[in-house]
């Protein structure tokens, strides 16, 4: 990191929208993209992370992951929160298409319409989706 | 305009790295600023050297070496994502660096437009 931060924090605080939109597993986008999140948040910058399309399983619980082979990361979500990553959100329309509820999911998230993320999304600086 | 880029995709499975090649280019032959190019995900093969395609087909770590050196376009592979890829400084390709994911949130922080490559 070549910038430095004074003991007021960053300089520069942009909006980060993570757009979370493929199953944990199948493919590597997921826990890859999880990685970077982690990193935007070192650099405490203002951090929304989206879960929409198949990437609402991420946060399914009782994931079991042995048959796949995979690490089974969903345990790192809860771990957000220490990280002071809290704006969590879910597209109410991925949910329940796949039959799943707030009650389903291994942290707390706030639902939001299509609509509603649409706007959410239109004030973004930055958005990384996989 | 100052552009950060982030290329997701490897360059043979997806034509992902070709368009952002042909982005960067495009941006600065109309006098753009192209602050850095992040290699994430499969993105980091585009950095090996030891990828020989065939003849006829065109060479993306190559071109992309060429655009560094007549740019000086930063081309950084994520350090994580590499060494999962067995992508390690022997085998860069000249051109490429590899460093942190910090790198990637540092070009969002400072380009007035990131853009991603790939799915």
């Amino acid at each position: 990191m070549e910038e430095e931060w004074d003991e007021d924090g960053p300089e520069v605080v942009k909006r980060f929208m993570y757009v979370n939109r493929k199953a944990p597993y199948g493919t590597v986008y997921a826990l890859e993209m999880l990685e970077k999140v982690l990193i935007a948040a070192a650099f405490e910058q203002d951090v929304h992370v989206v879960f929409m399309d198949d990437g609402v399983y991420q946060l399914k619980k009782e994931q079991e992951t042995k048959g796949v082979n995979m690490k089974n990361f969903s345990p790192t979500f809860r771990a957000l929160e220490g990280y002071d990553v809290e704006k969590l959100y879910v597209e109410k329309e991925s949910l329940e298409a796949r039959g799943l509820t707030v009650e389903d999911l291994v942290v707390p998230v706030e639902v939001l319409s299509s609509d509603d993320l649409k706007s959410l999304m239109s004030k973004q600086e930055v958005i990384l989706t996989a | 305009m100052k552009f950060g880029i982030l290329v997701n995709e490897g360059p043979f499975q997806h034509q992902a790295s070709d368009s952002a090649y042909l982005f960067t280019k495009a941006a600065l032959e109309k006098g753009h600023e192209i602050y850095r190019v992040f290699f994430y995900y499969d993105g980091v093969n585009n950095a090996n050297k030891l990828s020989e395609p065939q003849a006829d087909d065109r060479d993306l770590v190559k071109l992309w070496s060429a655009l560094a050196e007549e740019h000086k376009v930063d081309l950084v592979v994520c350090v994580a994502a590499a060494l999962r890829r067995g992508i390690k400084d022997d085998i860069l390709a000249p051109g490429f660096r590899i460093s942190g994911l910090g790198q990637l949130i540092e070009s969002g922080i400072v380009a007035d437009r990131q853009i991603t490559f790939g799915d």
